[in-house]
C-alpha cells in the first residue's frame, strides 16, 4: 500500500507518495493551472506510469483545491497538514511554522506535535508569494533574482502600500524616481517579512524555534530577513515546499 | 390615514413588496413604529406606549455600494448596510419608522446616525461607556427618562412608571422564554441546529406581538425536545463578537458543515442581552432599567467588564470546546478587544480563533478553511 498526499495550492500542486515504511517513494511539483480537476487527473495518470494504480493507495487532499481531487479518500485542511508535515520534516515537537504560499501566508504554532494555534493573512495578497511574484514581474526579474538584488541594497526603503495593486504603482513611481532596483527589491522583501512578523505577533505563544515552509523556503535572503525581524534564526529544509503534501500523506497512513 | 409606498416599489422583488405592504397596513391602521439598532434600546418604553419597535441593523451587502457613495469604504459592513437601506428605501421597517433611536455605541454608528438624521427623524440616546464610574447608572437612568419624554411628545401618549413596570414584566417573560431555548444547548450533544437557532432568535425580533413571540419560542422548544436531532461527534463552539446576522451562512453554516455545533451565541441576538433582566421589584423603575441595560457586555464599554466575566462562565456552562470570535471588518472595538479575549481563553485553556470578515462572498473559501482547521485542532 502507498500513501498519497496532494497539496493543491493556488500556484502549484505538490505530490508526495509514501511507502509502507513511511519513506518518500515519489515526489513532484506541478503548476496547478486553471483547472484543478485536470491537474488531479494528470497526477493519477502520472502515478499509473510509475506503476501505482488507484487501488494501491490511500489519498488525503489538502490546499485550496482539496475538494477538486475526485479520487481522494479524505480532505484535511492545509493548517493541519502543514503542521503534521513540518513535525516530520524538522523533527521538532514545539515550534512555529511559517508557510508563505501563493495566496495565503500561514503562521502555525505547534505544541507537542499538534497544531495549537494558527493565523492566516487577511483576505488580500499582501505578504504572500503572489505579492512577490507581481513585484518581480514589475521589476522584470524572477523571484530568486529579486531576493538576491535585495541583499545588495545600499539604501533601505520601505514599500508602505499593503495592497498589491497599490504597491505595484508605488514600485512604478519608485522606478520613475530613479530608485535603484536593489533598493526597491529590498523594500518588497521587507514588506513581506514585516507582514509575517505582524502575523507572528497574533500568535501569543513564545516559540524561539521557527521554521519556514512553502514555495519561498529555499530563498536565502527571505530566511535572513525573517531571522532578523523575528530575532531568531529561521531555518528551512529543501523539502520545505512539500510540508503540506507530506502531512497529507502521513494522514493518509491512518485511513483504514 | 393612507401611507405612501416608495417610488421604486414596483421594481422590488415579491418578498420585499410583501414586507412593504405588511408595514403599510400596520401604519394605515394607525400604529406608530420606532426603529432601533442596538440591544441598549429599552424596548419596554415603546411596549408601554403601545408603539411597535423594530430592529434596523442591515444584514446584507445589497446596499453597501449605495452607502459608499456617502460613507467611507473602510467602515463596518453593518453600518454601511443599515445606512444603505435607509438611503435606497429598500427596507420597509426603516422606511415606515416614525422615529429611529440611535444609541451612542461605536463612533462609526454615532456618525452614521448624524447622516441618517437627514433622511429620518433620528433621536440620539447617549449610552455611558465608563460603566465602572458611579455616575454611569444615574446617567443611563436619565437618558431613559429623556427617551420616555421624547416618546410621549412625539406620539402624544402618556407613559407612567406603572406602565413601564408592566412592560418590564412582559419583556422579562420574553427573555426567559428565549433563554429556555438557548439553554437547551446545555445538553451533550446539543439539540438545536446552529443556523436554525440564530435565524430564529434574529427573526423573532420582527414579531410585533410579544405574547405570540413568547408562544412561538415555547413551541420551538417543545418541537426541539421532541425531535432531539443530535450528533455526538460534533465539536461544541461558543460564538462571540460582532452581530453576525449578515455572515450567518458563511460562518455558522461552515461550522455546521465542518461538524461543529454552536452551543452558545454570546452575540447581540444571542445570550448577551437576554440575561439582563429588569428588576421589577425595584421601587425606582428607571434605576432598574439602567442596571439591566448597562450589563450588556458590548466592546464599546471600557472597561468591558461584563463580556470578560461572562465568557469564561458561558464556556463552562455550555461545555464549549472552542471559542470563535467573529469580528466584522472595520469594527475597531471588537477587533482590538479580540487580543484580550485570546489571552483570556489561553488562561482558561480553551482554544480560540478570531475570524475577520464582512458581508461579501469574496472570502467564503478562506473562511471555510479557517473554520475547518480550527475544528480540526479541537
Amino acid at each position: 500500500m502507498y500513501y498519497l498526499g496532494i497539496d493543491m495550492g493556488s500556484t502549484s500542486t505538490k505530490v508526495i507518495v509514501l511507502n509502507e515504511n513511511k519513506e518518500i517513494h515519489y515526489k513532484k511539483v506541478v503548476p496547478t493551472g486553471w483547472n484543478c480537476l485536470d491537474t488531479a487527473n494528470g497526477i493519477l495518470e502520472e502515478l499509473k506510469n510509475n506503476g501505482i494504480e488507484r487501488d494501491d493507495f490511500k489519498c488525503v487532499a489538502t490546499g485550496y483545491g482539496r475538494i477538486s481531487v475526485p479520487y481522494m479518500d479524505k480532505t484535511i485542511t492545509e493548517i493541519s497538514c502543514h503542521g503534521k508535515g513540518a513535525c516530520y520534516l524538522f523533527n521538532e515537537k514545539n515550534f512555529t511554522v511559517i508557510d508563505i504560499g501563493g495566496q495565503d501566508t500561514k503562521v502555525i504554532e505547534i505544541e507537542n506535535g499538534a497544531v495549537k494555534n494558527f493565523n492566516m493573512n487577511d483576505k488580500c495578497s499582501a505578504g504572500t508569494g503572489k505579492f512577490l511574484e507581481i513585484m518581480a514581474n514589475t521589476l522584470g526579474v524572477d523571484i530568486n533574482s529579486l531576493c538576491e538584488l535585495a541583499r545588495s541594497s545600499k539604501n533601505h526603503i520601505s514599500i508602505s502600500s499593503m495592497c498589491t495593486v497599490f504597491a505595484e504603482s508605488e514600485v512604478v513611481s519608485l522606478i520613475g524616481r530613479g530608485t535603484s532596483k536593489e533598493d526597491i527589491a529590498y523594500g518588497v522583501v521587507d514588506s513581506i517579512t514585516n507582514k509575517v512578523r505582524g502575523q507572528m505577533g497574533k500568535i501569543t505563544g513564545t516559540n524561539n524555534v521557527v521554521r519556514l515552509t512553502g514555495g519561498l523556503c529555499e530563498i536565502p535572503f527571505i530566511l535572513d530577513s525573517l531571522s532578523e525581524k523575528l530575532g531568531t534564526e529561521v531555518k528551512s529544509d529543501p523539502l520545505g515546499r512539500y510540508a503540506g503534501a507530506l502531512g497529507a500523506s502521513l494522514f493518509a497512513c491512518n485511513i483504514k | 390615514m393612507e401611507h405612501l409606498l416608495p417610488e421604486k416599489f414596483e421594481d422590488y422583488a415579491e418578498g420585499r413588496k410583501k414586507g412593504f405592504l405588511k408595514m403599510k397596513k400596520v401604519k394605515d391602521e394607525g400604529k406608530n413604529v420606532v426603529g432601533y439598532f442596538c440591544t441598549f434600546a429599552p424596548l419596554e418604553i415603546f411596549d408601554a406606549g403601545g408603539i411597535l419597535s423594530v430592529s434596523l441593523c442591515g444584514m446584507s451587502d445589497e446596499t453597501i455600494a449605495d452607502a459608499e457613495t456617502e460613507l467611507p469604504k473602510n467602515l463596518c459592513p453593518l453600518i454601511k448596510s443599515s445606512y444603505g437601506f435607509a438611503l435606497t428605501e429598500k427596507c420597509p421597517y426603516t422606511y415606515f419608522a416614525d422615529m429611529i433611536i440611535g444609541e451612542s455605541t461605536c463612533d462609526g454608528k454615532k456618525k452614521m446616525y448624524e447622516r441618517l438624521g437627514k433622511l429620518k427623524d433620528v433621536y440620539m440616546m447617549q449610552i455611558p461607556q465608563g460603566i465602572d464610574r458611579p455616575y454611569a447608572k444615574p446617567l443611563m437612568a436619565n437618558e431613559i427618562k429623556l427617551l420616555v419624554k421624547k416618546t410621549e411628545e412625539k406620539f402624544g401618549v402618556k407613559i407612567t412608571d406603572d406602565d413601564l413596570r408592566k412592560a418590564a414584566v412582559k419583556r422579562n417573560e420574553y427573555r426567559r422564554a428565549c433563554l429556555e431555548l438557548m439553554e437547551l444547548q446545555h445538553a451533550v450533544p446539543a439539540p438545536v441546529p446552529s443556523v436554525q437557532l440564530y435565524k430564529f432568535l434574529d427573526s423573532i425580533k420582527f414579531n410585533f406581538d410579544l405574547e405570540s413571540a413568547i408562544q412561538s419560542v415555547h413551541e420551538l422548544v417543545a418541537k426541539i425536545k421532541e425531535e432531539n436531532a443530535t450528533n455526538p461527534d460534533e465539536k461544541r463552539i461558543l460564538v462571540t463578537g460582532c452581530p453576525i446576522g449578515g455572515v450567518l451562512d458563511k460562518v455558522v453554516g461552515s461550522i455546521e458543515k465542518n461538524n461543529g455545533r454552536v452551543v452558545c451565541f454570546e452575540n447581540c441576538s444571542g445570550i448577551k442581552p437576554m440575561r439582563c433582566f429588569v428588576d421589577t421589584e425595584n421601587p425606582d423603575i428607571y434605576d432598574a432599567f439602567a442596571d439591566a441595560y448597562l450589563k450588556i457586555g458590548c466592546a464599546v464599554m471600557s472597561p468591558n467588564i461584563h463580556r470578560f466575566e461572562n465568557i469564561p462562565n458561558l464556556v463552562r456552562e455550555f461545555k464549549a470546546e472552542g471559542v470563535l470570535d467573529v469580528t466584522l471588518q472595520g469594527c475597531h472595538p471588537y477587533m482590538i478587544e479580540s487580543r484580550a479575549l485570546q489571552e483570556k481563553c489561553n488562561e482558561i485553556n480553551v482554544p480560540y480563533m478570531n475570524l475577520e470578515t464582512d458581508y461579501s462572498h469574496s472570502d467564503d473559501g478562506q473562511i471555510d478553511t479557517r473554520i475547518a482547521a480550527f475544528l480540526e485542532t479541537i
